[in-house]
């Protein structure tokens, strides 16, 4: 059975488009067939994240709007083959993408995956809306920062509202991933705990993605930190994190960096 | 005491966690019903105004979220023939009880 997914936020720039593309690449990597699909019209971003940018044809709106076929904008990632991508269009706004074209695609896409990822832009516009509207569960992609927390609790009440599921009075499963995390300075009292946010937003946690230079340098070199350096802290988490989507009970810890005392002095990471 | 007792009183988190708490409280309680109330006072005064004559700006709307009920009390001054000329005015008052909380 397929899942639909919606990786959200409310607020920009918290991670959910990293999110979005480390766990679809965990999720395939574990052999389920996923599709992760940008709905940030006007604002592509998830192919330059995933390394496909040059190889962007056809478009989700052009897919919406009958111009080409599904199977001609779905780009298949050269790393994992059971991974494939169908991008924002670059050129259009929001308005080109129709609910009942955007219905259409999200039931082909059934067909076709166990897992359709769709990574929604920031705020609680039309794309935001159209992004979890048929999604079967959702990922809120928090910070520990208070306006971060506060866009997440207002996403987790249009969840509960706005999405078909919602109107059915049928249940979306949401899950919390806590990205950008310090262990170190939530300890020290300067950082919101992951206890504080749970207990703020009461939604399962799926995660805690600590914070990390390797992400920014996956995003860099466009690959993805669960397939550029899948050993690393952040792509333990997602990976973990990909695990609990799929069904297994793990326990929630945030992976750390092992680092010797000369290697913190230093600033250097130790070996591994 | 240990060496982290220097740093505490610079500790944020707490307040931010406060902060969180009360101003979530505040929403969650009134986000999407405030246009609720505006729908209810704009449709109220309509279906009035069709019958009698009344002023605009005496229209008083209040919802009050109680446990276990919730009332909604709207508050109309009618103006009577002779109260067009002197000040003031009949008070028709409407207390529907909403259900939930």
């Amino acid at each position: 059975m397929t899942t639909v997914l919606v990786v959200t936020s409310g607020k920009g720039g918290v991670g959910k488009t990293t999110s979005a593309a480390a766990l679809s690449a965990a999720l395939a990597q574990s052999g389920q067939n996923v599709v992760v699909v940008d709905f940030d019209v006007g604002l592509r971003n998830l192919d330059l994240v995933m390394g496909a940018q040059r190889r962007v044809v056809f478009d989700l709106i052009n897919v919406v709007q009958g111009d080409a076929k599904l199977a001609q904008a779905l780009i298949r990632d050269k790393r994992i083959d059971t991974l494939s991508l169908l991008p924002a269009s670059q050129t259009r706004d929001k308005d080109a993408l129709s609910a009942e074209g955007v219905e259409r695609v999200i039931d082909q896409l059934r067909e076709k995956f166990d897992w359709v990822v769709c990574d929604s832009p920031a705020g609680i516009e039309r794309g935001a809306t159209l992004a979890m509207r048929h999604a079967d569960a959702a990922i809120v992609v928090t910070n520990p920062e208070v306006s971060s927390v506060r866009d997440s609790d207002r996403i987790i009440g249009l969840l509960d509202s706005k999405t078909a599921r919602a109107e059915k009075g049928e249940r979306i499963d949401k899950h919390l991933l806590l990205t950008r995390y310090d262990p170190v300075r939530a300890a020290r009292g300067e950082m919101l705990k992951t206890e504080d946010v749970l207990e703020i937003l009461s939604i399962p946690l799926l995660g805690i993605i600590p914070e990390s230079e390797l992400v920014l340098r996956s995003s860099n070199l466009g690959s993805p930190v669960t397939i550029g350096n899948p050993n690393s802290p952040p792509a333990r988490a997602y990976f973990e994190a990909a695990r609990r989507l799929r069904g297994e009970t793990l326990v929630v810890s945030v992976p750390a960096q092992r680092r010797s005392l000369v290697g913190r002095l230093f600033g250097r990471r130790a070996v591994a | 005491m240990n060496l982290m007792g220097l740093f505490r009183r610079n500790t944020s988190a707490p307040v931010a966690r406060e902060r969180l708490q009360v101003l979530l409280a505040h929403e969650r309680a009134f986000v999407g019903k405030s246009d609720l109330l505006a729908v209810l006072q704009e449709e109220i005064i309509q279906v009035i105004a069709r019958h009698v004559t009344i002023d605009r700006e005496k229209v008083q709307i209040k919802l009050d979220r109680g446990d276990p009920i919730a009332t909604l009390e709207i508050d109309v001054e009618v103006p009577t023939a002779a109260a067009a000329a002197a000040a003031g005015g009949t008070k028709l008052g409407a207390r529907p009880a909403m259900a939930g909380g």
